[in-house]
């Protein structure tokens, strides 16, 4: 006998519930009055007393169950306006030289190492660059970042970034980055004075977990990398990419290195699993996990420019306005290196519906 | 994630495939030809994207 034809009206729709945050072996369940407790020393830490949270307290944020989320959210929010204000920075960002990349950071898809469907495409034209920061900039945004596929850049290379930064920031009229890798003390210098705005290079993950993720270089060279960005005065854009597998632990320890480094700029990216890579079958975050995350990052870089960036579509789906309002104050506007984003309007609609400013936050914060 | 079907008789433009009906996710830009399933070249501005078959130019933009 044949199965009834199911109403496509009446058929409820499937929706998979993610798993309710668990606290860790060993780690006693919170309860109300405790939660209360630490967020009100968060606050006073934070508000009152004008200091970082330690390890130690983030921990234990880190720990409250999820119906304390929101609470979180709020909290991270408040800090939020009274160290950066209501401003919200957006920028562009477009790769300028893709795949065909020599190292082997397992979540990316532009690794020569993985067959994966991105072509290795080379350096785009100076026209092509000049027509996406325009695009950039009339979508608001204030920042364009130049980003390549490389360990770090040859000569020829740095020859290339070194033409296009003054040309871009000159005709278009934004402030412009640059994401090209491990830098030596020299590369760094002429960067700075070819006028690079912000240097980006991400962590991505914390020293105890990197290893898992990256073998071809180490952590302690990424490290390397930021600390000459900042001697060499451009201003440091230094990431993190949650859902590779690393623990609650991983992340605080990831928090409070950064903490460490002081960047300008942290953007937050969600892993969007990408076919061909080592972790192309991850499962991404859960939406309610990545906003305790966000908020959890406000808390504890308190005074930074924190970015929605790549992964959000995919990880928060509707929940994205709430990161909004849970210490995000900066976007990825449009699309990203290899995949594609939402539209800039719908973002800049987020933005008019909560009532947040667009504007540049460099040199405020 | 939702999945994006390529038509009847196409090559899948997510993996190249001949056979498969259709893997791409929707954020995904074509990245392998439809009418031969080879590999594009596909540069993603933040405003769109172009894609660009090595036998059959450009298939695809935004």
């Amino acid at each position: 006998m044949a199965s009834p034809t199911p109403d496509p009206v009446t058929t409820p729709t499937a929706v998979t519930l993610s798993a309710p945050h668990r606290v860790g072996p060993g780690q006693p369940d919170v309860g109300p009055d405790e939660a209360r407790a630490r967020l009100r020393a968060a606050q006073a830490a934070l508000l009152d007393e004008g200091r970082l949270l330690t390890g130690t307290e983030l921990t234990g944020l880190a720990e409250l169950p999820d119906a304390w989320v929101t609470s979180l959210a709020a909290l991270a929010h408040e800090v939020r306006l009274a160290r950066c204000g209501p401003e919200v920075e957006v920028e562009g960002i477009l790769s300028t030289k893709t795949g065909g990349c020599p190292e082997d950071c397992h979540f990316c898809s532009q690794s020569s190492r993985f067959d994966t469907p991105v072509q290795a495409t080379p350096f785009l034209d100076a026209d092509e660059v000049l027509r996406a920061a325009e695009e950039t900039r009339a979508s608001g945004a204030t920042e364009f970042c130049i980003v390549l596929a490389v360990r770090g850049p040859d000569e020829r290379t740095l020859q290339r970034i070194l033409a296009l930064v003054p040309l871009v920031r000159d005709r278009v009229g934004v402030n412009v980055a640059v994401s090209a890798g491990l830098l030596t003390d020299d590369q760094a210098r002429r960067l700075a004075e070819a006028g690079v705005h912000r240097y980006n290079h991400n962590l991505e993950t914390a020293r105890s977990f990197f290893p898992h993720v990256v073998t071809t270089h180490s952590w302690e060279e990424r490290w390397e990398t930021c600390r000459l960005v900042r001697a060499h005065g451009m201003e440091l854009c230094c990431g993190a990419l949650i859902g590779m597998g690393e623990t609650a632990a991983q992340r605080v320890e990831l928090i409070t290195e950064l903490q460490e480094l002081d960047p300008t700029e942290v953007p937050l990216n969600f892993l969007n699993p990408r076919p061909g890579t080592p972790l192309g079958g991850a499962t991404p975050v859960a939406a309610w996990e990545a906003i305790r995350w966000i908020a959890l990052f406000r808390l504890g870089l308190p005074g930074v420019i924190l970015r929605y960036a790549g992964g959000r579509e995919v990880t928060l789906r509707e929940l994205q306005s709430m990161g909004m309002t849970a210490g995000i104050n900066a976007l990825i506007v449009g699309n990203y290196l290899t995949t594609l984003g939402r539209s800039p309007e719908e973002d800049l609609q987020m933005l008019a519906d909560l009532r947040m400013p667009v504007g540049a936050l460099t040199g405020v914060l | 994630m939702d999945r994006v079907a390529t038509g009847a008789g196409d090559h899948c433009t997510a993996c190249g495939s001949a056979i498969c009906p259709g893997c791409g996710r929707v954020l995904d830009p074509p990245r392998f030809c439809r009418v031969c399933g080879r590999r594009m070249a596909v540069t993603v501005t933040p405003g769109g994207f172009r894609a660009r078959c090595r036998d059959h130019g450009d298939l695809g933009s935004t």
